[in-house]
């Protein structure tokens, strides 16, 4: 079936836009691929350093963290030290993309179909973005956030605020629940419900103090009451909570900070799998509307130009070696996984035998919505693409004095490879195990934390200027002990305020 | 299922605020920065933006994360002949991480790097010298426009309809529109006529004048409904920007570099003539720089040289002034240009030359010149050149001096200056 190509110049239209919109969307539902309705944004290249610059959310409260991010953007950008992102996409429905008008047409295409359906499709259905996220109501949420921050500034003068922002902001990473799923709460309700929640949170705080007068009920009870009971993961949901003399509108704002933190949590936990999964279908959707004659052999060409540079990975030994690229991993094990089904070899049966031959689209499917980065590369990570990449694994123990290959890309090496690749995407591994420990709530009121070594690790240095946020939160003095495996204090991190 | 929506119209501005607010909050820092960078700029260069380097500590953003040490392991890709079991040498600490430590662990400790834009220097550059607001904004505003006619458009405001214009238009169309009716209307009333003259009797013409009658109404009515005025006749007057008419200007700066004058002095003096400039790039559109500078003689240099070399000797300010009289003869005369001068000196000069100077500013030099100012950088006793100069001052308006103990000094030198622009 040979048609005419939709374009042939490399400038776009609203109307081509429109027209490569329909056909991609065409060919992604015939790919069964599940998405939020799009809106696609034309934005200039300087809106899209704005949009970078506050981490992509289209609408935010102020802060000068943002205004650095900016002007280290546009330094770097105005240099040419780096190109801008093509495409920037928010998890909401609809799914907003954003196009920038400096893109040729071909890029607006590969934009379109990598972001307006790749990550779209991922957004809709994996089962973090599921559980943590809701897309329906996080531009509400933005704006009630926004407007919330911006009137307190009024009511409480900008230093304030910032003050607030800024210890939250130090605690982000520590406001995610990780195991717990939060309720889902529409935006309007959420501002309905904001009002309330001041008055019923203070009251809360205050019941936690006043047991300190009644003495004389305390005195029965010979094992004095821990608290919190149990160790607290979720700092700022702890602060949120119980830090004595926050006002009603500071909660709120540690509020608002660890919803950001919680939406964004997905995110970080799913950047191969997303890129590859995205990356996957431009390359996927844009090969097979070439195969159908609707894109010109120059299109084809600028487009695997842009695709391979995309997806490179340099070697180890390369200057331009930065680490592992995303893209670069995710689209080959995307790519890897539909030639198991597709082709199987033998050693592919003994290492997948549950999906060797089976239907692609379907085991895809299957491996986007109920995975992460660690345990997508866990169980899909196969030999041959181990080989392919040559990786290796190198141990870095500070008690010796050379480092070690324990694994390469050999029969040895790859469940060994396979399983530290793994590691190295677990969250909960690559930063450190911080949470609260206790309180001590008869005495000082002071509160301790505990980090939990991993494999030895110690905090970096920048641990003490972190204690100093949590104990203006806090209000009083806080303490952070860096135990080891065996529950031994380390080290002890002390704030008073 | 599609939506595209055009957001290029929207404020591109959104990070403005954030901006602000990185840039009070670093105040001190890039203030710092500022300072430096006017020791290094030429006067005529003062007028743009600026490269700021703040150390990147200062503005980081700690938060927890593991520190150096410990047990890690990362996978690598691309090996080429390692074994299992194989022993690396660590490679150095932050040295390009050929194998061993990947980038995650990348200390950036490298300065935070960025652009302030040509108001916000200016607004570092003001900040010292107790400008009042008025000043500031003056000197901060890009040229002035002044609101001339240009014609007429066919969009404006109320206030701005020209009636004459919008009823001629008006007249033209009513005419335009009516003359085919008109003709029409003509060839029918004159046939009618005809008709009843001719004064025939039988069922045709009786049919035919009925008809014309019918005709002539429905052709007046029409004619009467063109409106008198319509939105489409309306004219506006148009008026559009245009620059203000500027001229050429030359400015002056002598100073003494006698050995007395030290690196500090000459800063103080820099930023002196750098508000003297700033103030004439606000005024004239073109602006000559002239250098002089003198111990017991007076030569004509370039800036930096005017800057930054030293000499030594005794101190002849008439050589200077001799030498700018000189100058405006021979290359600026004043039919064509503005002449404006700037001294900066710490007063010494030899006292016989004193008077020399005063007698020359009053008689030869202040007739040629729209204003000339003077700063004594010292903090001791005043001396001969200084009393002379006030007997100047008493006999020219336009002669301004001030005695300059820090920055704040400068700018009453300038006051008048500023005032007449301002009023």
């Amino acid at each position: 079936m040979s048609r005419k190509p939709l374009s042939d110049s490399s400038e776009w239209s609203f109307e081509l836009i429109e027209r490569y919109d329909r056909e991609i969307a065409r060919v992604a539902a015939d790919y069964g691929l599940d998405t939020y309705p799009n809106q696609i944004e034309i934005i200039s290249s300087e809106q899209m350093m704005d949009a970078y610059s506050s981490v992509g959310m289209p609408v935010g409260y102020h802060h000068w963290s943002f205004g650095k991010h900016f002007l280290n953007v546009e330094q770097r950008y105005k240099r040419g030290h780096m190109g801008l992102a093509y495409e920037i996409v928010i998890n909401s429905n609809p799914c907003i993309a954003y196009l920038m008008e400096e893109n040729t047409m071909m890029m607006q295409a590969l934009v379109l179909a990598h972001a307006a359906y790749g990550h779209n499709s991922f957004f809709k259905n994996n089962y973090l973005f599921r559980t943590w996220t809701n897309a329906d109501a996080i531009i509400d949420y933005l704006i009630f956030a926004k407007n919330y921050v911006a009137d307190c500034e009024q009511r409480y003068g900008e230093t304030e605020v910032e003050l607030i922002l800024d210890s939250c902001h130090a605690l982000m990473n520590y406001g995610v629940d990780r195991y717990k799923r939060p309720p889902r709460l529409s935006a309007r309700e959420e501002k309905a419900r904001q009002k309330e929640r001041e008055a019923y949170l203070q009251s809360q705080v205050n019941d936690l103090w006043r047991t300190i007068p009644f003495k004389k009920k305390r005195k029965d009870e010979k094992n004095e009451q821990r608290f919190p009971a149990e160790p607290q993961e979720n700092l700022l949901y702890f602060i949120e909570k119980n830090a004595p003399l926050l006002e009603p509108w500071q909660r709120e704002i540690v509020r608002i900070v660890r919803k950001m933190a919680q939406y964004f949590y997905p995110q970080r936990q799913t950047q191969v799998m997303n890129e590859g999964w995205a990356t996957f279908w431009h390359y996927t959707i844009l090969n097979r509307l070439y195969d159908e004659g609707l894109l010109s052999d120059g299109f084809m060409i600028e487009f695997l130009q842009t695709h391979t540079n995309v997806i490179h990975q340099p070697p180890f030994d390369s200057p331009h070696y930065t680490g592992i690229n995303p893209y670069a991993l995710g689209f080959a094990m995307m790519r890897d996984i539909r030639r198991i089904c597709e082709n199987p070899t033998d050693e592919d049966r003994r290492w997948f035998p549950e999906i060797a031959g089976s239907n692609w689209l379907e085991t895809l499917d299957f491996a986007m919505r109920n995975f992460k980065d660690e345990s997508f590369i866990a169980q899909y990570l196969s030999p041959r693409l181990i080989r392919e990449l040559r990786l290796f694994s190198v141990l870095d123990d500070d008690r010796k004095r050379k480092l070690e290959v324990t694994a390469i890309h050999d029969e040895a090496g790859y469940r060994y490879i396979r399983q530290a690749l793994a590691d190295q995407y677990n969250l909960g591994s690559n930063e450190p195990d911080i949470q609260i420990h206790e309180v001590n709530i008869r005495g000082d009121r002071s509160l301790t934390l505990r980090h939990s070594q991993y494999n030895r690790r110690p905090l970096h240095k920048s641990a003490d200027e972190v204690l100093k946020h949590m104990a203006r939160l806090w209000g009083f003095t806080v303490r952070l002990e860096s135990v080891d495996e065996n529950g031994r204090v380390l080290r002890t991190y002390e704030c008073e305020v | 299922m599609t939506r595209i929506v055009d957001r290029r119209l929207n404020g591109k501005n959104k990070s403005a605020v954030n901006r602000q607010r990185f840039i009070r909050r670093f105040k001190a820092q890039i203030k710092k920065a500022v300072a430096d960078s006017i020791s290094e700029r030429s006067i005529t260069d003062i007028d743009s933006g600026e490269k700021i380097n703040i150390p990147a500590r200062d503005i980081s953003e700690p938060v927890f994360r593991h520190g150096p040490g410990g047990e890690r392991e990362y996978v690598h890709p691309g090996n080429t002949d390692f074994v299992a079991g194989d022993k690396i040498k660590r490679p150095p600490a932050g040295g390009g991480g050929s194998g061993g430590r990947a980038s995650n662990q990348g200390e950036g400790e490298d300065d935070f790097v960025f652009n302030l834009s040509r108001e916000e220097f200016l607004e570092f550059f003001f900040e010292d010298l107790a400008l009042p607001d008025l000043v500031k904004t003056q000197l901060a505003t890009n040229a002035e426009f002044r609101k001339v006619r240009a014609g007429y458009s066919r969009d404006g405001v109320p206030t701005n309809i020209n009636v004459v214009r919008s009823l001629r238009g008006a007249l033209a169309r009513r005419i335009a529109l009516r003359g085919p009716h008109l003709a029409r209307l003509r060839e029918a009333e004159e046939e009618l006529d005809a008709l009843l003259r001719a004064g025939g009797d039988d069922e045709a013409s009786r049919l035919r004048a009925a008809a014309l009658e019918e005709e002539i109404r429905e052709l007046r009515r029409r004619i009467k409904a063109i409106p008198f005025i319509d939105t489409f006749d309306l004219r506006y007057n148009h008026r559009i920007d245009q620059p203000r008419p500027t001229a050429q200007a030359v400015m002056f700066c002598l100073m003494d570099v006698s050995g007395s004058m030290d690196e500090e002095r000459k800063d103080i003096a820099k930023r002196f003539f750098i508000l003297l400039y700033l103030f004439l790039t606000r005024n004239y559109e073109r602006i000559d720089v002239v250098y002089i500078r003198h111990h017991t003689t007076a030569k004509e240099v370039d800036e930096d040289e005017f800057f930054h070399s030293r000499e030594t000797g005794g101190t002849v300010v008439s050589s200077a002034l001799e030498l700018m009289h000189d100058i405006i003869l021979d290359r600026y005369p004043t039919s064509d240009w503005n002449i404006y001068a700037a001294q900066a000196s710490d007063g010494d000069n030899w006292n016989d030359d004193s008077p020399k100077c005063r007698e020359l500013l009053i008689n030869r030099i202040m007739p040629l010149l729209q204003y000339y100012a003077y700063v004594e950088i010292t903090p001791d006793e005043h001396q001969r050149l200084w009393h002379e100069y006030l007997i100047v001052r008493e006999h020219c308006r336009n002669f301004a001096m001030q005695r300059i103990d820090g920055l704040e000094d400068i700018y009453p030198v300038f006051r008048e200056l500023f005032r007449k622009k301002a009023s």
